[in-house]
């Protein structure tokens, strides 16, 4: 239970519907001791920007299944680094083909989750980069 | 990596293990006896296919006169590809079509919306305004294909469209074969794709219906769908639970608005997913089919057998299928047929083996076809009707599940109705509890997933294969396109079409259908009959209950 006393953001930009992981994956980090705010379906990049900084959350979640991860990264870092807050560690879980998953770590993601992954081994990787 | 270790045989297993003997259970948790015998089936007698309640199956001579349709769903950026697809796929034996629209025609945002720019094309194609539906189906004979639409939050207006797209193409709207998939109340649980509130949601599908029953007797105007609960995570049991609720949701409601149910009844029809316990598919199939007769004939005592008839489709594939080893899934795809052709389904689609993550290309795409066509024309099931009739093992699991279905929509009636437990959000809570579950049971091995927690090549690359990669070049098309229609249609006509259906949808009873009709004639596009809509209705407001 080391994520005790951390506030994270699951988020879902964009109109992509499937919101399994998303649910899957606040449940879990809410049962290994974190605060989870779950945005909801359909919420633009500047929406879940200012929600991480108002909510001050250490990390932010987003989880896209449309294929349209690369575009709505992209919008979602360019918000947060206008609200001065693109140091809070970004998570993206989903549908990322293998070469994307690069260009996404290069544009300043920390990690990219599949749904192939084991959740203890995505709960693990969290916990080592928020450092606790 | 040396080349030694390289040459080494792959490891397997999760941790290098061979999985245990799988425990006798379904995959729904039912606990399945070593033998079944004949007086453990209460039931003795299954009766006859084409006789309530049906369980053998709806046609009394099953698929001797007619196969299933092959019904592969696709489409990608502009319609003039997805149109060049559907003509490859017809050229290629495929009975009916499938259209997959893009996200933002799905949520009712014009192309050009900052909302709508990243999805464009992405999951299906842009289909914005009449003029683009006129070119997806350019040289396709609307009196010979039927066409099925996913689509629910927009399902009216795209069904108004492709009345408009027949008009256009001198088919009298009596001859129309097709379906749209038009049930919201699932997509508030799984797929996501809602707009407005439940209840004036539910007062468009109304509209549709009773339209669809006079005006194009021959389509169907909705098929309520298990398959997104299944694929969110639900069980076998509650994915047909779930739908034949919904089902009854929408029978009231057409009921409240004056509807005849042994007419309207005739016209629903249903969807479901196919995953792999084989059994427990087939028998999902007779029992919900079995259920849904009985609850009609029980509860509103409808007499008319064309009502009482279950139609369904399913697709196989979904979630069941793996990123990692992604041929394995052809050999998935091929069982799940199979089971829902001893199921008794009326239209499949196989999904391709590379679904799992990107859209198919052409050669994966006409396999998983192909798949469809091995099983009908060459595996000999389907020459004789429900070969499995009369099998203890299945007449037990169908008595089984029927049962437990039924205590599914009773869980739910007395939360207070699919609508209520839609609104609260306890149907959504209870769904990803559920996919949690069951991504524990994956993760631990308990099931077993071969390729993915059992049998795994270390070194594997997952994803192989070529990818289909989408044209830039057609979203900017898309794009233009739109531009170029709103400059050159009558803006006027425009103006007028949409200030009536929006003071049609001010009251409460006049179908909406003739007005949206209208609006896509005058080339209105599908994000301002939304606009138009939701000035009037509002939107849906998501219940996080988590």
């Amino acid at each position: 239970m080391t994520l005790r006393g951390k506030r994270l953001l699951i988020a879902k930009p964009g109109l992509d519907g499937h919101d399994v992981g998303a649910k899957v994956m606040a449940l879990a980090l809410r049962d290994a001791g974190a605060e989870v705010i779950y945005t909801g379906l359909r919420k633009s990049p500047d929406y879940i920007a200012r929600v991480a900084m108002q909510e001050d959350v250490d990390a932010i979640g987003l989880s896209i299944l449309s294929g349209s991860h690369m575009a709505l990264v992209e919008e979602t870092i360019k918000h947060l680094r206008e609200l001065g807050i693109d140091d809070k560690p970004l998570f993206v879980g989903g549908t990322i083909p293998h070469e994307d998953r690069q260009a996404l770590l290069r544009s300043g993601v920390r990690q990219v989750f599949t749904a192939d992954m084991r959740v203890a081994d995505v709960l693990a990787t969290i916990e080592r980069e928020l450092g606790s | 990596m040396s080349k030694s270790q390289a040459n080494e045989q792959p490891k397997t297993t999760m941790e290098d293990e061979i999985p245990a003997i799988p425990a006798p259970r379904t995959a729904s948790g039912i606990e399945i006896p070593a033998i079944v015998t004949a007086d453990m089936v209460r039931a003795h007698d299954p009766g006859l296919p084409g006789e309530y309640p049906f369980t053998r199956g709806i046609f009394a001579d099953g698929y001797r006169r007619r196969l299933w349709t092959f019904r592969q769903y696709s489409g990608f950026g502009s319609a003039e590809e997805t149109n060049e697809r559907y003509r490859f796929l017809l050229e290629r034996g495929q009975t009916g079509l499938s259209v997959a629209l893009d996200l933002p025609t799905q949520c009712g945002y014009d192309p050009v919306d900052a909302m709508a720019r990243p999805e464009v094309g992405k999951v299906g194609v842009s289909l914005s305004n009449l003029a683009e539906a006129e070119i997806l189906f350019r040289g396709i004979d609307l009196e010979r294909i039927s066409t099925s639409f996913t689509i629910n939050g927009t399902a009216a207006i795209i069904y108004a469209m492709y009345l408009a797209v027949a008009d256009k193409h001198g088919v009298a709207r009596e001859k129309l074969t097709g379906t749209i998939q038009n049930d919201i109340l699932k997509e508030y649980v799984a797929r996501g794709t809602w707009i407005f509130p439940v209840r004036p949601s539910m007062r468009l599908i109304a509209d549709t219906i009773l339209f669809s029953n006079q005006q194009t007797p021959r389509f169907n105007p909705i098929s309520i769908a298990g398959a997104h609960f299944r694929d969110a995570g639900v069980t076998a049991v509650e994915e047909m639970g779930y739908t034949l609720a919904n089902g009854l949701a929408y029978v009231d409601e057409l009921l409240k608005r004056g509807g005849d149910i042994n007419q309207f009844a005739k016209r629903l029809s249903f969807f479901f997913y196919v995953h792999m316990d084989f059994f427990e598919e087939v028998c999902k199939f007779r029992a919900g089919r079995r259920l849904w007769a009985r609850l009609l004939k029980e509860r509103y005592g409808v007499q008319d057998v064309g009502a009482l008839r279950f139609r369904f489709g399913v697709v196989c594939g979904g979630s069941s299928l793996t990123a990692a080893q992604p041929q394995n899934n052809i050999v998935r795809v091929g069982v799940e047929t199979m089971a829902a052709v001893l199921g008794g389904a009326q239209s499949i689609f196989t999904c391709a083996y590379d679904e799992a993550f990107q859209i198919p290309t052409e050669s994966s795409a006409e396999l998983a076809l192909r798949t469809q066509q091995l099983i009908a024309y060459e595996s000999g099931i389907a020459k004789t009707v429900d070969p499995l009739g009369g099998s203890y093992y299945v007449e037990w699991l169908t008595e089984r599940m029927e049962q437990e279905m039924l205590a599914v929509i009773k869980q739910i009636e007395e939360y207070g109705g699919a609508i209520k437990a839609i609104e609260d959000g306890y149907l959504q809570m209870r769904t990803a509890e559920r996919a949690r579950n069951r991504k524990q049971l994956s993760d631990t091995g308990e099931q077993v997933v071969v390729g993915v927690n059992y049998f795994r090549n270390i070194d594997e690359q997952d994803q192989a294969g070529e990818a289909f990669r989408l044209n830039p070049q057609s979203v900017k098309r898309v794009i233009e396109k739109y531009e170029e229609l709103k400059a050159r249609r009558d803006a006027a006509g425009v103006k007028h079409a949409l200030a009536r259906l929006e003071e049609a949808a001010a009251s409460d009873n006049e179908n909406l259908m003739p007005y949206l009709i209208d609006c896509c004639h005058a080339y209105a596009t599908v994000g301002e009959m939304v606009s138009a809509l939701k000035r009037q209705w509002g939107e849906f407001q998501e219940p996080i209950r988590l």
